[in-house]
């Protein structure tokens, strides 16, 4: 098994072939997606005459800030965890050196990279995320209600690709090669999901909070942060 | 037409009232109501000892009543009310009162010529139609609107045919209420029933129906079309025939059926249909898009459409134009104000055949066609006064109380019920000088 | 399904309501589905799926809801616990849910829920947890299966066009008496009916010419003190309020809405104000216009709050002497949270009162009265669940100190006087309206 996945074969599928398919599924699946979403939501007539775009972003900024919404507020734990997880998540990948070195490989372009060692501690922190997110959803009872198994299935999702992009950084556990594997089949296979889980909050996520703070500023004259 | 053609349209003014008087002579003036030929003037006047009466022209009543209201002109020019005295309501033509005498009477009706009176009564705890003061011997646990047929000689009222227990929905849902028309209830009984109404040769009767609380239809004379909606509005009848169109709403959207079938393309809304004098065309309020409103004449909408509302649609006499009240607003978001108006918002016009007038008003009532078709009139309110605008051009007067307009019959000259400086006037003006 | 369908025995025991238990009767999991297939089908994957989608279950809505931390913080309370209860399952098993899952689906959501979208304001993502209640309703509404006060409620709409079964002539006979009974308060008084063009027609529920009537002889007193050309028509279409649009009957919310507009508009008025109503200010902006295809009201509609502020600000009454206990405010879900009149209300508060103490917390942040959303309309049967499960309300109340709530709202009126009641607070509820008329300057010409 372990040969398996150190072999060559496999780091030329995932590094090849399974890239591809996974940027391929997640760009065009995501854009069906918010096709699909806007169309039908134009069908329902009801939306689209009470969206402003004021009121959009100004419910987007209180809620992208941290603390910029009472909610935040009253949750300060929760927020920065959920910041930094998430923060971590999206730009590490993206301004991580060895991946920026893939991109200047593939495709000829890299741009600013993250020092090695803040690169590290980013991934640490989605990895410590994951588990205060996992602990929450047994301890906290009105998480725990509404937990199925996909939410953990998510939560395995996003932490899989960093867990063992961290030790195939620290070249632990496993033989390098292997957790390189590894890494890029899990990262192809959080790409994959986005379109296909609830992981598409990511992008649904601005529109109902633009819906909403439109309706709440525009219509009712009120504050929805 | 022809009675219009019998007043006078020579006397270029006549001083009708000393309104104001009436105000210093009474401690309250109620709401003043003129006569078609703008020949009388009345209203309600409250007496020292708290009762109330009417003046006509100044003629006060000398009987007294506990309370008085609903008044009418008929096109005849008897003078009608609704009076109550020691718990008892009677109607009064001209101060002459009908024998029969009612716990409630209410929705007074007049047929076109208004020779004919119906209203909707309650006599012994029970309720039904009394039509010329004739009460329907049949009445019921309760009846609600009154349809009086074209001829004046048919009343009909929606009616619910079994008392319920408070709360008893499963009872409701059976069905108890239906049409009674000269009293006599249709055999079947619906959920509901809504939109009375004749047809023009006065022998048929429609509504709206909902047979559970999913199924709406049109029933004529108790029996319904076969197709059922998801929602219908009231039905019409279609002059001189026995056709009958409503809107109706199917999983596209709303439609207009004729006779059951849906025969236009389907809008966000539509309501408020029209036939054309001559019944050969069909105007109606449809919103063709989400929150725009205009008018569709034979299923065509017009190019213009409107953000706040359109109201009901008027043919002109030869059928061939049409006119309505549109409304827009700029910000139609704002908080708005109870007190003032709101820049931008609330501007009331008139559109003719898809074509809105220039200037906007604070209110614009029913646009009226000239007999030759050519012209169209409306009163409208600018700053708080009243004016006649012709063809989108703001009359030269603006008065404090204006009834709206009508021609002469040969469509030159406007009788003009007016009151200005306190008085009221009838005036009769050349068009071109409006 | 299991777990959707368990009750836990709370103190207000198994609720019996005709409405919910007999209806199921007549269900069988094939009806359910195919009336809920067709029903999503025009409900449409646009909004609802779109929210359901972006839930990410992290709960943070929890703390929103008042029934939730009244229940000492029972996670079956959580707002998304409520849609996962009752819309998730029905989307996942694409409708074929059994008929006691019907049944709970609609004790949640329409004795649960308020649709006070107090959750909206605290999910990261802002889904609108009361427009998937709202569908639930729907569904229920559909299938038959409505709490029978409710119900009832909304078969006096259709027949009506009001809330309380009101007759057409009791409706005109109720206008008359309170004009004779406002002679008592103020001289020559006039409540003009059918005046075509006056500047506003005002607009009632169901329940004042029913039981309170004695606040149109109030509203009145205002009218005729403020110099208001106001109106009232004798037809269908007076009635402001709109059970209809919380039982699910949409097609009955409509015509409804369409008879109060077309009232106003028949009368030529340029504005119709409302009195102190939550619901029916949502269903003529919200809900009510939006299912007839009207962005907003074609007449603008204000509300009492905002009247009262405006007559206030520009000296159309004047007050004699300042309410002098000490006063709360309640925040009605449906004028704050839904249409921002929070200041002007502060505005008329401290232009009437002497000692204004806010309650914690305010504004648009304010706990629902759990008696809105159709909530109160459930009936008696609902009332001990209604009033445990709001007391929070109660606790922030009590803090006030203040012995008069002002409830400009007549939902919110009755449900926090049931909370005063079951928590012995020794409290009252009051409209703005009563307050006005109580310290308002009555002007010479009217004094008796």
């Amino acid at each position: 098994m372990l040969e398996f996945l150190m072999s060559p074969a496999v780091y030329s599928f995932v590094r090849g072939p399974l890239v591809w398919i996974a940027f391929l599924v997640f760009i065009v699946g995501s854009a069906y997606r918010i096709y699909v979403m806007i169309s039908t939501v134009k069908k329902e007539k009801l939306v689209l005459p009470y969206m402003s775009l004021r009121y959009s972003i100004r419910s987007i900024l209180h809620w992208v800030i941290p603390f910029g919404s009472v909610n935040w507020r009253r949750h300060p734990v929760i927020t920065i965890v959920t910041f930094l997880f998430h923060i971590c998540l999206v730009f590490t990948p993206i301004f991580l050196l060895s991946h920026n070195i893939l991109w200047h490989e593939s495709w000829g372009i890299s741009w600013w990279t993250l020092p090695e060692s803040l690169a590290d501690i980013m991934t640490l922190i989605v990895i410590f995320s994951c588990v205060f997110f996992f602990f929450r959803r047994i301890i906290a009872s009105e998480v725990r209600f509404v937990t199925y198994p996909s939410d953990f299935l998510i939560l395995a999702i996003a932490f899989l690709p960093f867990l063992t992009g961290f030790l195939a950084y620290h070249q632990w556990l496993l033989p390098h090669e292997a957790m390189v594997n590894l890494h890029i089949l899990f990262g192809a296979i959080m790409l994959i999901a986005v379109p296909f889980s609830r992981i598409i909050h990511m992008i649904f996520g601005w529109f109902t909070r633009a819906y909403t703070g439109s309706e709440f500023g525009m219509v009712r004259h009120v504050r929805d942060y | 037409m022809n009675q219009i053609a019998e007043w006078d349209w020579d006397t270029k003014e006549k001083y009708i009232a000393d309104i104001n008087e009436w105000r210093k002579k009474f401690p309250v003036v109620r709401g003043l109501v003129a006569s078609d030929d703008g020949e009388k003037i009345a209203t309600v006047i409250q007496t020292e000892d708290n009762r109330f009466t009417t003046c006509v022209n100044g003629d006060v009543w000398e009987e007294t009543f506990e309370r008085l209201w609903s008044l009418k002109f008929t096109p005849d020019n008897k003078f009608i009310c609704l009076t109550y005295k020691d718990y008892e309501w009677a109607l009064a033509v001209d101060k002459e009162f009908w024998e029969d005498r009612f716990d409630s009477a209410w929705n007074l009706t007049l047929s076109p010529d208004g020779k004919n009176i119906a209203i909707n009564v309650k006599k012994e705890e029970s309720y039904g139609v009394s039509l010329n003061g004739n009460t329907w011997e049949n009445r019921f646990v309760d009846a609600r609107d009154i349809a009086l047929s074209p001829d004046g000689t048919r009343t009909a009222t929606l009616i619910q045919t079994k008392r319920l227990k408070e709360g008893d929905i499963f009872g409701f849902q059976e069905g108890i209420w239906t049409v009674a028309v000269d009293g006599t209830p249709w055999d079947k009984t619906f959920v509901n029933v809504w939109g009375v109404t004749f047809s023009p040769d006065s022998k048929h009767v429609a509504v709206e129906v909902r047979f559970n609380l999913y199924d709406y239809t049109i029933a004529i004379d108790g029996k319904t079309w076969e197709k059922v909606y998801n929602c219908v509005w009231e039905p019409l009848f279609k002059p001189d025939s026995n056709d009958i169109i409503a809107p109706v709403k199917t999983s596209d959207g709303w439609t207009l059926a004729i006779n059951g079938q849906p025969v236009w393309d389907t809008y966000v809304q539509l309501w408020n249909q029209r036939f054309s004098p001559d019944g050969r065309r069909i105007a109606a309020i449809v919103a063709p898009e989400y929150g725009r409103w205009t008018i569709a004449v034979d299923n065509i909408p017009w190019n213009n459409s409107w953000s706040d509302a359109v109201l009901p649609p008027i043919f002109s006499p030869d059928s061939k134009r049409v006119a309505a009240v549109v409304k827009e607003s700029r910000n139609p978001f704002h908080m708005e104000s109870a007190l003032h108006n709101v820049e931008g918002n609330n501007r009331y016009s008139i559109a003719v055949d898809g074509t809105p007038w220039p200037g906007d008003f604070e209110m614009v009532w029913d646009p009226i066609f000239s007999p030759g078709s050519d012209k169209v009139l409306a009163k409208v309110e600018k700053n708080g006064k009243y004016f006649i605008a012709i063809d989108g051009r703001i009359g030269k007067h603006g008065y404090e109380a204006l009834w709206n307009p009508v021609f002469s019959p040969d469509g030159e000259k406007l009788l003009i019920r007016c009151v200005e400086g306190g008085r009221y006037y009838r005036r009769v003006v050349p068009i071109h000088e409006i | 399904m299991a777990l959707a369908v368990k009750q836990k025995e709370k103190a207000w025991g198994k609720v019996l309501d005709a409405g919910l238990d007999e209806t199921i009767k007549k269900l069988t999991p094939e009806k359910i589905e195919q009336v809920i297939k067709k029903a999503l089908e025009k409900m449409g994957p646009g909004r609802l799926k779109t929210m359901v989608e972006t839930c990410i279950h992290c709960g943070l809505c929890s703390e929103a809801c008042h029934t939730y931390l009244s229940n000492d913080r029972d996670p079956t309370f959580a707002p998304v616990a409520k849609v996962k209860q009752t819309m998730w399952p029905i989307l996942k098993n694409k409708g074929r849910v059994s008929p006691e899952f019907i049944r709970r689906a609609a004790e949640i959501a329409y004795t649960e829920c308020n649709l006070c979208k107090r959750c909206s304001m605290y999910c990261p993502f802002g889904i609108d947890m009361a427009y998937i209640i709202l569908s639930v309703r729907r569904i229920c509404h559909l299938l038959g299966v409505t709490p029978l006060y409710l119900q009832d409620t909304a078969h006096s709409h259709a027949v009506t066009m009001n809330q309380m079964w009101v007759k057409q002539d009791d409706w005109i006979d109720t206008l008359q008496w309170q004009e004779e009974e406002t002679r008592g308060e103020i001289k020559n008084p006039i409540i003009p009916i059918n005046k075509e063009g006056a500047d506003i027609m005002y607009s009632v529920i169901g329940p004042e010419p029913k039981f309170q009537a004695h606040l149109m002889g109030q509203a009145a007193v205002i009218m005729n003190v403020a110099g208001i050309d106001w109106t009232y028509p004798s037809f269908d279409g007076w009635d402001n309020s709109d059970m209809a649009m919380y039982s699910g009957d949409h097609e009955i919310m409509g015509r409804v809405k369409r008879a109060h507009f077309e009232a106003a508009m028949k009368l030529k008025v340029k504005k119709i104000v409302m009195g102190e109503c939550g619901h029916a200010f949502r269903s003529i902006y919200d809900v009510g216009n939006r299912w007839l295809g009207l962005r907003m009201p074609p007449v603008p509609v204000i509300h009492a709050i905002q009247f009262y502020y405006e007559l206030l600000r520009e000296g159309r009454i004047k007050i004699k002497k300042k309410f002098d206990k000490p006063v709360t405010l309640h925040d009605p879900c449906n004028v704050i949270r839904g249409r921002g009149l929070h200041e002007m209300a502060r505005y008329v508060t401290n232009a009437l009162c002497e000692d204004f103490r806010e309650m914690n917390p305010n504004k648009e942040y304010n706990f629902c009265c759990n008696a809105g959303g159709g909530v109160i309309n459930c009936g008696p049967p609902w009332t001990k669940k209604r009033v445990i499960s709001n007391r929070v309300k109660a606790e922030q109340m009590k803090a006030t100190g203040a012995p008069i709530v002002i409830t400009p709202c007549h939902n919110c009126h009755s449900g926090i006087e049931d909370v005063i009641k079951y928590y012995k607070l020794g409290m009252h509820t009051k409209f703005f309206s009563q307050i006005i008329v109580e310290v308002m300057e009555i002007p010479e010409k009217f004094k008796l």
